[in-house]
């Protein structure tokens, strides 16, 4: 290696080829690079990447049979589901009722029941308290006696769906569909049917919303923009002000202001716009949910479009006017175009925000202005059906992603200045 | 910077080997009891805590929590438990019970009345169940503003429906649970055929369609506090609502409202503990104290709930006697919520009561 031919790789001091030396430093480099970043990186995966993941693989997760009624469970899985299983099947999930009853396991196999095959949750229990205390090992025809549902082709096949360890019903249930009887897929009854429509009507009410939010937004930033800094500047802060306060306390001024015994309707009667007993419905309905959003998310779209606005010359527009376009017409041609990808990144913050926010709605919103993420709060709080909570959640995530990818072709994410 | 880091370092050690310190310390203490907060947790702050605090010196931290069983299933789930003892509904008690996640209790524990009576007899039946320890009578009823009706007053519950008769709002909680009750009793099924007729499709419809006539005249509320704010701004007339809140009401802060006993709902609630909640010790010599006979006599002063020891009875003062919803004229036509109905169909009748309310 010491000597060197003509036309040879290039050697450094320490005789090593210039190029291996080089990629040496750069890896070192990168390597530095990336262990600075690497706290940044591993916090991502476990706040962010890892908590998703669980949300969607809870969505299908199904282990409560097979966890509690392990034996059963698998019978049933081996079972053709055709009729009523054997009496081995019967005798078995008799016997585990009984152990899973006396160490309190056998509530969460009577609330996964009831998801799927309402009424059946004190079936469960009360079979299981019975069981648990007979002195003998119980029998099918002890299950039999208890109640006649035992009997019923329906409730064993609802078991044996529920035996396998991944499910679709959670996600079925989200876009209002359910299996029936012998395992086809059909639509909920109607009276039950609710997310499809859900999900409708939060998509547009979040489109409403970022383009009320554009139409508001584009004036002021505007001014913002054009004003001596002096003024702006107080502009600024009236924007950001109430960006500073407490959600809270700027919902509950919207109802203050907004319900039927609220400052504008008494303003109104007092003006004698309206009758005393014509008092409007401003509040606690859709308009109440639109008007609070619009208000909250207003800076998200004023604060792009300005540090966009703040960076396009005067001098183009005067350019413009002296060659003989109208203001219209160079506001149009020459203004407007610049201003597109602040107006791209306000409407991407506004609407995936407006998409998924929750507190607003639900203070706001009263009986026809709540947004899917109120039902997907309902049953993480109340209801406990985690699963379905995940799979609306699910469904919500694959919605955003896909409107993404359009918004990428249609507009380009590139194409987007957030300052 | 490296010097800088270490220090960094050493103080990230040393603040986090003094809160490792402090907390379990802390903990071994306090007790944190979890409740619904409002005029109901100001009750047992002054009628439990502060006389226990008092004689046995340990501290009571008090949390609020609007209901329902899911921060309790995730403290468990997650193995850190935080809450001590939590007040339940009677359907949270049974279902969480069932469901393993809360302690079982042993009411032997409990102390006798002060004639002698052993606590299994003295409270009321139904009041103690396998993992909870009962502490009050509650009840939904309904109650207008006075000073919207000076004429004719509501008197029964089939004028909640009757927005002919008595016009303006009402507020309703967004909840399956008592309105549909209430549908029907006012569509006139008999008190004790309201659950078994609810059991029918036929008469889930039938309760759908009595709360269709006056579905757009309801405004709906979540939170207890919110009734008597809502009929105070004059947002409504007539509103269901918490006993207790309307007497705090109507009582503490003299607003003109009148409480219609009529089809009235009665609910418990209950002490319960987290399973593998810490400080066990202490949280059940919190129970036996606070469901002692005086103590729940002693809570009456603050909200007009019932006690659920009939030994208790005598000790309420007597100016809070008729407010209670276990009094005799009060009680004529009320109604047991019906736990177990509930938890059989509550996830298909929350969900239709979604949809009704949606569309």
């Amino acid at each position: 290696m010491a000597q060197v031919e003509a036309g040879g790789p290039m050697l450094d001091a320490a005789g090593v080829p210039l190029k291996v030396s080089l990629a040496r430093a750069e890896r070192r480099n990168r390597m530095r690079a990336l262990g600075l970043v690497l706290p940044l990186l591993a916090f991502i995966l476990i706040t962010f990447v890892y908590p998703i993941a669980l949300m969607v693989f809870r969505g299908v997760d199904n282990p409560t049979v097979s966890e509690f009624l392990p034996e059963t469970a698998e019978m049933l899985r081996a079972w053709d589901g055709e009729g009523l299983p054997e009496d081995a099947v019967f005798a078995s999930m008799a016997r585990e009722f009984a152990k899973a009853s006396k160490e309190r396991t056998l509530g969460k196999v009577a609330t996964r029941l009831n998801y799927e095959l309402s009424g059946s949750r004190s079936l469960v229990t009360k079979s299981g308290r019975n069981l648990r205390r007979l002195k003998t090992e119980p029998t099918k025809a002890d299950l039999v006696a208890l109640d006649k549902r035992w009997n019923q082709p329906e409730t064993w096949s609802v078991l044996k769906r529920l035996a396998e360890p991944y499910t679709l019903s959670y996600y079925l249930a989200a876009i209002d569909k359910t299996y029936n009887v012998d395992g086809a897929i059909v639509d909920q009854p109607e009276s039950r049917q609710i997310y499809v429509a859900l999900f409708l009507r939060t998509l547009w009410v979040s489109l409403l919303i970022t383009a009320l939010c554009v139409l508001l937004a584009y004036p002021i930033a505007y001014l913002m923009a054009i004003l001596p800094t002096k003024t702006s500047n107080l502009l600024m802060i009236l924007v950001l002000l109430p960006f500073w306060t407490s959600l809270l306390v700027r919902t509950s001024s919207w109802i203050v202001l907004l319900q039927t015994e609220g400052v504008l309707n008494d303003i109104l009667v007092w003006t004698g716009i309206i009758g005393d007993d014509g008092r409007i419905q401003m509040i606690y309905n859709m308009t109440g949910t639109v008007v609070a959003m619009v208000h909250i998310l207003l800076p998200f779209m004023v604060l792009p479009l300005f540090s966009v606005m703040k960076t396009i010359s005067p001098t183009y527009m005067r350019a413009a006017k002296s060659l003989g376009a109208t203001p219209a017409r160079a506001f149009w041609t020459v203004y407007f175009p610049q201003t597109v990808p602040g107006i791209g990144a306000g409407s991407i913050l506004v609407f995936i925000l407006a998409i998924g926010y929750y507190i607003t709605p639900a203070l706001v919103g009263g009986r026809t202005g709540q947004l899917i993420s109120n039902f997907i709060a309902y049953h993480m709080q109340q209801s406990l059906n985690w699963g379905l909570a995940a799979a609306l959640g699910g469904i919500l995530l694959a919605g955003v992603l896909a409107l993404y990818w359009i918004y990428n072709r249609l507009v380009g994410i590139d194409n987007m200045k957030l300052g | 910077m490296n010097r800088m880091m270490k220090y960094t370092g050493a103080a990230v050690v040393a603040l986090s080997a003094a809160a490792y310190a402090a907390g379990p310390a802390a903990a071994a203490d306090a007790l944190t009891v979890v409740s619904w907060g409002g005029a109901y947790t100001k009750s047992q702050v002054e009628a439990y805590h502060k006389p226990y605090t008092a004689k046995t010196g340990t501290k009571i931290n008090s949390e609020d929590y609007n209901g329902g069983l899911a921060q309790v299933r995730a403290q468990v789930e997650a193995g850190n438990v935080t809450w001590n003892l939590v007040d339940v509904e009677l359907s949270d008690a049974v279902r969480g019970c069932d469901e393993g996640i809360l302690e079982p209790i042993d009411h032997s524990i409990l102390p006798a009345a002060p004639d002698g009576t052993a606590a299994a007899d003295d409270f009321l039946p139904n009041t103690l169940t396998e993992c909870s320890v009962g502490t009050i009578v509650w009840s939904t009823v309904f109650a207008f503003d006075a000073s919207k009706y000076p004429d004719a007053k509501p008197t029964e519950i089939a004028d909640l429906f009757d927005t002919e008769k008595f016009p303006g709002k009402r507020g309703l909680r967004k909840n399956p649970k008592v309105n549909l009750e209430w549908a029907l009793m006012a569509d006139g099924v008999p008190l004790e055929q309201v659950y078994e007729v609810l059991g029918t499709p036929e008469g889930v419809d039938r309760a759908f369609a009595k709360l269709d006539t006056i579905k757009d005249d309801v405004i709906w509320w979540e939170a207890g506090a919110q009734p008597p704010q809502m009929l105070a701004d004059g947002e409504v007339s007539i509103a269901s609502a918490y006993n207790g809140r309307l007497f705090n009401a109507i009582f503490t802060e003299k607003k003109p409202f009148e409480i219609i006993w009529d089809g009235q709902v009665w609910d418990l609630d209950l002490w319960v503990i987290p399973k593998g909640a810490k400080n066990m010790e202490a949280t059940l010599d919190f129970v036996k104290f606070s469901t002692d006979t005086q103590r729940l006599a002693d809570q009456s002063k603050w909200i007009s709930y019932g006690p659920v020891r009939q030994s208790s009875f005598p000790l309420v003062a007597d100016d809070v006697k008729p407010h209670m919803p276990t009094a005799p004229e009060n009680f004529k036509a009320a109604l047991q919520n019906d736990f177990e109905f509930w938890a059989d169909n509550a996830d298909e009748l929350n969900e239709r009561f979604a949809a009704w309310l949606a569309k």
